[in-house]
């Protein structure tokens, strides 16, 4: 009876930790049937953070300027050397 | 325009998973999901081993948007290839697609369901609200949103993982092996590929090959 009770309790612990590391994946409530793909947001819409690089909210052309100036950060020749 | 890209330097890279670990931590990926990942070949022969990090490669003609059954795909005006999770039905077309083995598929349930897809966003996110909490969680960090590049190729120690508008990275690579001289000396890169005249004139000349 004991063994039987064990056995059990090790399927149940075996059926119930692989659910541990599962990640819930819902549809968002804004979700109609048959909807197609949405489409994100440009990132120069949004609001520079606090203390971050800084574009004009909206300006396609000041956010890109900055995200290149950002990209020789990875020029180490331009970066160190100068 | 920026049309935003990974490049990765093979002579660079040192195979210390930086950029993978970057990754995990800034988009809190869960387990059995690598975004980013670090092959390595010839692993262990003496000036023939090469490593290079990969990920989405964000394709100007992604196979996996010409596969998708439910046509989950968009890509944003800076050429970045990003899906919606909500209309993903796991399928796993586009792993089978991808030449980059790029699409990760989450463990779903119990016995090895296959979850939505979960790729490299670029860290710009999703579909969601931008720097929302539902995006974060569905997709990861918008870093583009914040006006900053992918957490794997800003951390980079060695400069090996370059990330942002091809142009100027394809000009940062070429100035490099340029300078390095006898390797890599055949200058390429995005917009010369493609036949575009490079920036202020012509290219570096490339240094002559050293003789060994």
């Amino acid at each position: 009876m004991r063994r039987a009770l064990l056995g059990v309790a090790v399927l149940c612990l075996a059926l119930t930790l692989p659910a541990c590391m599962e990640v819930e994946q819902v549809t968002s409530p804004e979700r109609q049937a048959g909807q197609t793909v949405r489409r994100d947001t440009a990132a120069w819409n949004n609001e520079p953070i606090a203390g971050g690089p800084k574009w004009s909210k909206g300006d396609r052309t000041s956010w890109e300027e900055q995200i290149k100036q950002r990209q020789l950060a990875q020029h180490e020749h331009r970066r160190i050397y100068q | 325009m920026a049309r935003m890209k990974f490049l990765c330097d093979a002579e660079r890279c040192i195979e210390c998973n930086g950029c993978v670990t970057a990754c995990k931590n800034e988009n809190e990926v869960p387990w059995g999901v690598n975004r980013r990942r670090v092959v390595t070949i010839n692993d262990g022969v003496i000036g023939a081993e090469k490593s290079i990090s990969v990920a989405c490669m964000h394709c100007s003609d992604a196979p996996c948007m010409a596969v998708c059954p439910v046509d989950c795909f968009y890509k944003t005006a800076d050429g970045v290839v990003l899906h919606d999770k909500d209309l993903c039905i796991g399928c796993g077309y586009c792993f089978y697609a991808c030449p980059f083995g790029a699409p990760q598929f989450p463990q779903a349930g119990a016995f090895g369901l296959r979850g939505k897809m979960d790729k490299c966003t670029f860290c710009a996110g999703g579909p969601e609200e931008d720097k929302s909490e539902a995006e974060f969680k569905k997709y990861g960090r918008n870093r583009l949103a914040e006006g900053k590049l992918p957490a794997c190729a800003e951390m980079c120690s060695t400069k090996a993982l370059l990330g942002g508008d091809g142009d100027v990275i394809a000009d940062i690579y070429r100035e490099r092996v340029a300078r390095r001289g006898s390797k890599g000396a055949e200058a390429w890169g995005w917009g010369s590929a493609y036949g575009q005249p490079p920036k202020g004139g012509a290219a570096p000349a490339a240094a002559p090959a050293k003789k060994s």
